[in-house]
């Protein structure tokens, strides 16, 4: 079976690079299936696991802030911040969601909402890659 | 013991006490650089990436415009500034704080021109006694920073520009050349210039299109300039403080020696003055 190269790169490191079989994605437009020989493609990612197909297995990495460029033979995502599930800090993820929820209720301005919403993807996203 | 040794015994203990101190900061130093060092280069990869792909749409889409790519008059500067919180490293504040001055007294006439955003407590200080403008300020960020430490400053300057609140943005930080030399740098955030984003073109498919995908990547872009300018300023911090460490313990070694050789000079005079009172004593009495 074919394969490509996914690679996850943040500002601090680069968190992910194998060969996979598939990559699945969720880009602002609706989730995508990458298998090799995908044509150049360019999207921006939600806020949400990718997932790597290996063989018969499945690998999730949360991301979020992040963007994908497709070739041929690669996948880089770049992103923000990007956790494989066991480097997922689960209570802080935790406190995160509680945090940005009370926020949400309290809703004060426009900016703080929207933040106090990004907040709570995030955290919503670590965590149910965790559990 | 006569009259002077006990100061000059005070004073070489004090500076043993001030080299032991400086030594350990000339290492702890070193080994911190040697860690942002590392942290600057692994930023280095994203940064290319971002920009190899803001590039190839630029270059594939022949004239792409967005706010963040064009020039407009200025009325309102913004200059992201980034000091350290702690001191002992020797030039480093004062040098880019300097040339921030500098600058600012050349171009603009009154304070309404423009604002300061500020990383770092020395950076701070300094410009609140002089009573500039600070719009924003950072500080305690930690020795190997992280993205999303610096964020919310970076999205202040960049936001800052879109909602034309400024229509210039630069920022001034200690460029490292290498573990001696740091040079005070300005340069140019926002708007971007295109010459940046030069290379081939790679065909690409953009989803939803190229325009969506560029006005989200390039504040993203100017975001991770920021973030490796403060990766940068944190290893010219810590070249700087080594420098100006290292400095100190030499200074200090070389006191040490002049007052250890003052101390026995007085030490020898000391006893050979006691001898001389004996001999002067025994032969009085002869």
């Amino acid at each position: 079976m074919s394969t490509l190269l996914l690679e996850i790169v943040t500002p601090e490191r680069t968190v992910y690079a194998k060969d996979v079989n598939m990559v699945i994605l969720r880009g602002v437009e609706g989730e995508m299936g990458i298998l090799p020989h995908h044509v150049p493609t360019v999207t921006p990612l939600k806020i949400a696991a990718v997932v790597a197909k290996i063989g018969g297995k499945e690998e999730k990495i949360a991301v979020s802030g992040g963007f994908a460029e497709i070739r041929h033979e690669k996948v880089v995502i770049l992103a923000e911040s990007a956790e494989l599930p066991d480097e997922i800090d689960l209570d802080r993820a935790q406190l995160a969601k509680k945090r940005a929820e009370d926020r949400l209720r309290g809703r004060k301005d426009e900016v703080d909402f929207r933040r106090a919403e990004m907040a709570l993807q995030r955290a919503m996203n670590r965590i149910s890659l965790r559990g | 013991m006569a009259k002077g040794m006990r100061e000059i015994k005070r004073s070489l203990k004090s500076k043993q006490n001030m080299k032991q101190i400086t030594k350990a900061m000339e290492m702890v130093a070193a080994a911190k650089l040697r860690r942002a060092q590392e942290a600057a280069l692994s930023a280095r990869p994203y940064t290319d990436k971002i920009r190899e792909v803001v590039s190839s749409i630029a270059a594939g889409a022949g004239s792409i415009r967005h706010p963040m790519l064009q020039t407009r008059e200025v009325k309102r500067t913004a200059y992201l500034i980034i000091t350290s919180d702690r001191g002992l490293a020797g030039g480093y504040n004062i040098n880019v704080l300097r040339k921030l001055m500098g600058t600012i007294a050349d171009k603009h006439r009154s304070k309404d021109e423009y604002e300061v955003l500020v990383v770092g407590r020395k950076g701070s200080a300094y410009l609140n006694r002089r009573g500039i403008n600070i719009a924003e300020e950072v500080t305690g960020i930690s020795d190997s920073p992280k993205y999303g430490d610096i964020k919310p400053v970076a999205y202040k300057a960049v936001q800052g520009f879109e909602d034309g609140r400024y229509d210039e943005v630069y920022i001034v930080y200690n460029r490292f050349l290498n573990a001696i030399s740091q040079v005070p740098t300005m340069k140019k955030l926002l708007p971007l210039s295109s010459d940046e984003f030069t290379g081939a073109a790679a065909q690409y498919e953009y989803e939803p299109d190229a325009e969506s995908v560029l006005s989200v990547l390039l504040p993203k872009y100017a975001e991770t300039v920021v973030y490796s300018a403060i990766l940068e300023g944190k290893a010219s911090e810590f070249g700087a403080r080594m420098t100006a460490m290292g400095n100190a313990t030499k200074n200090a070694t070389k006191l040490i020696g002049e007052l250890t050789l003052s101390y026995n000079r007085a030490r020898q005079a000391a006893i050979t003055q006691e001898i001389a009172e004996i001999v002067g004593g025994a032969s009085a009495q002869q």
